[in-house]
């Protein structure tokens, strides 16, 4: 196959994936099958792709016009390959996860489950490989639009009312701001193609009219979380915790901090941003959501909702990251989508275990649960040593490359967050990890052990992975760099 | 048949079709009679379509009489693109009227049905296709009048009132403008639209020419529905039968609006009516107030078919509003709206349809879990209520775009925070249905019947189809409608 | 003569106008709204048909002696709005003829009370 070919094929594959799922429907085996099937020809095909936009090229493929001189078109660039890789990746582990999970706990509506799924892949996708900012508005939208399903998947008055939150905020955010600030960008620049070095360079815009232009772009991409509108990924918890594992630390939060870097690289320009100084504010404010999404997770006694404002707190690293305008940083906002999906969808994983073996959901439950769940409190505990940095867990690598840069760019709020942020993840995390393993196990319970056999081996799998990815970090690492414009010697973890 | 004939046979098919139809006096052959002599006119106004997009304006003198004396029916790119959607959408809801009118009419006058189908797919298509101002008044009454019948001819007795109301409103509407066709006739002798405006330019800023242009405006705002002259609306889409409602909503004030794009861009020109008459600021300020109120009218509304009438104040609201930009986008978000909307209009009100002819009304209370049960009509009101929020992969995203495009341009930043936020009510009226469909458990009064006949559900979905399609391939659209704006702004 | 009152035709049109719609929004009854539309109605055959009409002039057949016609397209037009006019009237009697008869009423309140009536009591009404 041609690389044009394996693009249409990475956004047809999970789409028929999603249409075979549900005529599959009746036969529960057959339709986790091709679930199964579809993940792996997907991730096959983005596979595929990888060693010529690693040596280089940037294969593409133009659909159609989708408006005069708008075309729906689609280019593999690193930073879209990277996202690509992790989400269809993981889509393999998270479907093996939900499989577990789904039969665990005898969920309805299975096979608008998983074809809401499937779709949601597509979707994203869509906005990994998104050659111009319409596609990646268009693919946005539709995300947003597949996982509510999946959200409100219970059906029952928690998950309506979630639902309520998570469509009025992403769709609020992306009508009412994205969708002006990417018809402004048209009418600026007269293109929407996401081009090295930005396409609003020469619009002769004013530092003010820049600034406004780029916060419309930060709080339309709802997705990204910038506080103050983040409540839709607490809102997104009522959802079956696959969904939230794989689309609510993943997919979906990736497709908004994506979007954030895609558009402050390729649209405003890293160098043009920096010159005009129209992002000073980005760095206060994403730093502001880092400490007040650790702090509310701090108190969150809901382990679910403790995990979802970490994933605010750990959205807004790569925000501030790509704000910082330095080479380094830009690359540290790439590798950090990679290693916090890997971190993060763990912790996921270990929540959904819990509460499928134990049916438990509140941290003060966890009182020695690691005796009876070593498993699944030993991957829990690598997840949370990535997301505080430790190494050698993969966080503390994109965490390391962003003090760098912060330090380059002589950015001393910055470096101030970072650490007290680092402090404040270390707490909401390691009482957890503390209870679990060295405290009594209250009496009187039901005997239980590890939950079914493919949600420990997906947890296991993710887990090793956080571990193995500074190994192993290569490919991420060199997509990051090209992400970045820096030559393939230029920084040393 | 010549190229040269097409602008009388698109007009003259469904005329003749409606006495054949009465005289059959059966419901079979008048019925067949009517859905061909619709898709008879589709395909001329396709042909038509082709034709003047590549070979410019196409005229027809009636009974030989050259114009200006005689009546002149006069084609050109924006005028083909209305006949389209006209004749489109009358073909698409021929064969879905033969299941709907059948369980909503009684039978043995079921053929007088499709006669006053025919009469006023005819009168719509001559309103569009003429040339001359007062003919457009005959056929504005021939629509007219075959309308109030068929609004009539609703199971509620309701529908008699708002038949009467409409009947009221349309006529003195109708009136109007034809004092101002009088007025401007009076000044300039002729009748001929193009006549007219060549003979306008002079006398432009006279008292009487102002006054006819205040009565056309008036006249023609009533048809469309503007605000604050909507009110025969909300209640005659209620009531009208589920068919009638769906082809009025799709195409009637489609052609009052593209009516008032032909007097005030045609005919009265933009100096004066934008220039020396603050028209624009007029239609801006009613079209901002029709959005906001009848979006929100609509959100609580306890009927679906009624949210969506409501709903269509609003979006004519969206039409009128990029008329008032008079830029080359605002006109083309104006033009192109026109289509989309009333693809996706016509789309729903047919899905409405079948809810209605299973559940006997479309109240909340009988959508409860409909999803369950008529998983087809759910699906598609989704997708054609996110063609109506503007999301992107929908006829309404194109629409939106040009419409804030325009605004943009214009440097009005208010007017594209105003238009983006409005969608949101969309959004909000829209997802009241999904769930209550979707996330409801089955309601009591919901219909267990299954899902509406394929006759009904296949034109339905040609139409859900094409407002994807039409979000999807913007080239007919689009440029049809980009085409158009330039014409109106030579 | 003073130009306001050579045109007093126009007067005239104003005056059925104005009455006309007057009646069709004061009036409760169906009827009577339909006579105040007719009226309206007649306004424009007059406003139509009196310009039409030079003092003095003949019918536009060419002939010796004749320089002077009245215009006669308004007169074939009005015919035309006529026929429409009282198209509409018939029409707009055969509704109030099948509201009285689901109704029991042609006063507009009375029918509009009936209405709020048999929303209260839904079942009914559909």
């Amino acid at each position: 196959m041609t690389d044009s070919q394996l693009i249409a094929a990475a956004l047809a594959v999970p789409a028929t994936g999603a249409g075979l799922v549900a005529l599959a429907g009746r036969w529960p085996d057959a339709r986790e099958t091709l679930t199964l099937a579809a993940a792996a020809a997907l991730f096959a095909a983005v596979l595929a792709l990888l060693p010529a936009v690693l040596a280089g090229a940037r294969p593409e493929l133009i659909a159609w016009d989708l408006l005069p001189g708008i075309a729906i078109a689609f280019r593999a660039e690193p930073l879209g390959m990277l996202f690509a890789l992790v989400a269809s990746g993981l889509w393999i582990v998270n479907s093996i996860y939900s499989i577990g999970y789904m039969r665990g706990n005898k969920e309805r509506n299975q096979t608008r489950f998983y074809a809401c799924f499937a779709l949601a892949l597509a979707a994203t996708m869509g906005i990994a490989l998104a050659a111009n900012l319409l596609t990646m508005f268009l693919f946005y939208e539709a995300l947003t639009l597949v996982t509510w399903p999946l959200v409100t998947h219970h059906g029952d008055a928690e998950a309506r009312s979630g639902g309520r939150v998570y469509l009025g905020i992403l769709l609020g955010t992306s009508i009412g701001l994205l969708l002006p600030a990417v018809i402004a960008t048209w009418a600026f620049a007269g293109t929407l193609e996401f081009t090295p070095g930005g396409i609003l360079r020469d619009a002769g815009l004013s530092r003010g009219a820049l600034a406004a232009l780029l916060a419309l772009y930060m709080f339309g991409i709802g997705k990204a979380a910038l506080m103050p509108v983040h409540r839709w990924l607490p809102a997104a918890m009522v959802a079956p915790t696959p969904v939230s594992a794989l689309l609510h630390a993943v997919a979906v939060v990736k497709a908004g901090v994506f979007a954030v870097v895609k558009v402050i690289v390729y649209v405003f320009g890293v160098d043009a941003l920096a010159g005009s100084g129209a992002a000073d504010w980005l760095p206060a404010i994403a730093g502001f959501t880092i400490i007040a999404a650790s702090i509310v997770a701090l108190r969150s006694d809901n382990l679910k909702r403790r995990l979802a404002y970490s994933t605010v707190s750990q959205l807004s690293y790569v925000v501030l990251a790509a704000a910082l305008l330095t080479p380094l940083s830009v690359a540290a906002a790439a590798l950090h989508i990679a290693a916090h999906a890997l971190g993060k969808i763990t912790l996921f994983f270990a929540a959904g275990a819990i509460y499928t073996a134990a049916g438990k959901t509140q941290v003060s439950q966890l009182d020695g649960i690691g005796r009876r769940m070593p498993w699944t409190m030993g991957a829990f505990a690598v997840g949370a040593a990535s997301l505080i940095g430790i190494p050698p867990a993969a966080g503390f690598l994109s965490k390391w490359l962003l003090f760098q840069g912060a330090a380059s760019a002589g950015h001393w709020l910055a470096i101030a967050v970072l650490t007290v942020s680092t402090v404040l993840n270390a707490a909401y995390f390691l009482p957890i990890v503390h209870a679990a393993f060295l405290r009594e196990a209250p009496g009187g319970e039901p005997a239980h052990g590890e939950a079914p056999w493919p949600i420990v081996a997906a947890l296991v799998f993710t887990a090793a992975a956080t571990l193995a990815l500074p190994f192993a970090v290569g490919v991420p690492l060199g997509l990051a760099r090209s992400v970045a414009g820096i030559p393939p010697a230029g920084i040393s973890p | 048949m010549s190229a040269e004939q097409l602008p009388a046979l698109v007009v003259v098919a469904p005329l003749v079709a409606a006495p054949v139809a009465l005289l059959a006096r059966r419901a079979l052959p008048a019925w067949m009679v009517a859905t061909a002599a619709c898709g008879f006119s589709f395909v001329a106004a396709l042909a038509l379509a082709v034709q003047v997009t590549s070979g410019g304006a196409v005229s027809y003198a009636l009974g030989s009489w050259p114009p200006p004396w005689g009546i002149e029916y006069r084609v050109d790119v924006l005028s083909a693109f209305v006949l389209v959607l006209v004749s489109g959408v009358a073909t698409v809801v021929a064969p879905f009227a033969w299941a709907s009118a059948s369980a909503e009419l009684e039978r043995e006058r079921l053929y007088l049905f499709y006669a006053l189908y025919c009469l006023c797919v005819a009168g719509l298509l001559g309103m569009t296709a003429t040339g001359d101002a007062f003919n457009l008044f005959v056929f504005m009454e021939i629509a007219s009048l075959s309308s109030y019948v068929l609004i009539a001819l609703g199971r509620d007795r309701r529908a008699l009132l708002s038949a009467y109301q409409y009947l009221v409103l349309g006529t003195i509407g109708a009136t109007f403008y034809v004092i101002g066709i009088g007025l401007l006739y009076l000044m300039t002798g002729t009748l001929n639209m193009a006549d007219m405006a060549a003979r306008l330019s002079d006398i432009s800023s006279t008292r009487p020419v102002l006054a006819a242009l205040a009565f056309i405006t008036v006249g023609v705002s009533l048809k469309l529905a503007l605000f604050p002259l909507h009110l025969w609306l909300p209640n005659a889409y209620t009531y009208a039968p589920s068919a009638v409602t769906a082809f009025l909503a799709a195409t009637g004030t489609k052609v009052s609006v593209y009516v008032l794009l032909r007097f005030y861009f045609g005919v009265f020109g933009t100096r004066i009516v934008l220039e020396e008459l603050p028209m624009s600021q007029i239609l801006l300020a009613l079209s901002v107030v029709a959005i906001v109120t009848a979006s929100l009218v609509a959100l609580w509304q306890a009927d679906l078919k009624r949210l969506l009438a409501y709903s269509s104040i609003a979006q004519i609201g969206y039409i009128t509003l990029g008329i008032s930009m008079a830029s080359r986008e605002g006109l083309t978000a104006a033009v192109v709206h026109l289509f989309n909307h009333g693809i996706t209009k016509g789309a729903l009100f047919l899905l409405v349809g079948g809810v209605a002819l299973r559940a006997g009304h479309a109240g909340f209370d009988r959508l409860q879990g409909l999803a369950r049960t008529m998983p087809l009509t759910s699906l598609g009101i989704v997708i054609a209520g996110l063609s109506l929020i503007g999301t992107p992969g929908t006829a309404g995203f194109v629409s939106k775009w040009y419409l804030v495009l325009g605004a943009i341009e214009a440097g009005r930043w208010w007017l594209a925070a105003f238009i983006v936020a409005t969608s949101l009510i969309a959004v909000a009226y829209i997802w009241r249905f999904v769930e209550a469909a979707y996330l409801a458990p089955l309601g009591g009064a919901t219909p267990r019947a299954g899902e509406a006949p394929a006759a009904m559900l296949v034109p339905a979905w040609i139409l859900v189809a094409a407002s994807v399609w039409f979000g999807f391939d913007t080239s007919y659209s689009v440029q049809g409608a980009a085409r158009a704006a330039a014409l109106l702004l030579q | 003569m003073t130009a306001a009152a050579s045109h007093y035709s126009y007067w005239i049109t104003v005056l059925l106008m104005v009455a006309g719609l007057y009646i069709v929004i004061a009036r409760g009854n169906l009827v009577k709204k339909l006579i105040g539309l007719s009226i309206f109605q007649t306004s424009v055959y007059l406003l139509y048909i009196a310009p039409g009409k030079l003092i003095g002039g003949t019918p536009p057949i060419l002939a010796e002696g004749f320089r002077l016609y009245s215009n006669p397209l308004p007169h074939v037009l009005i015919l035309t709005a006529i026929v429409v006019g009282v198209a509409t009237l018939a029409l707009g009697l055969a509704i109030v003829v099948r509201i009285r008869e689901a109704y029991g009423s042609i006063e507009e309140d009375e029918i509009l009370a009936a209405d709020r009536a048999a929303e209260r009591r839904p079942a009914e009404s559909r």
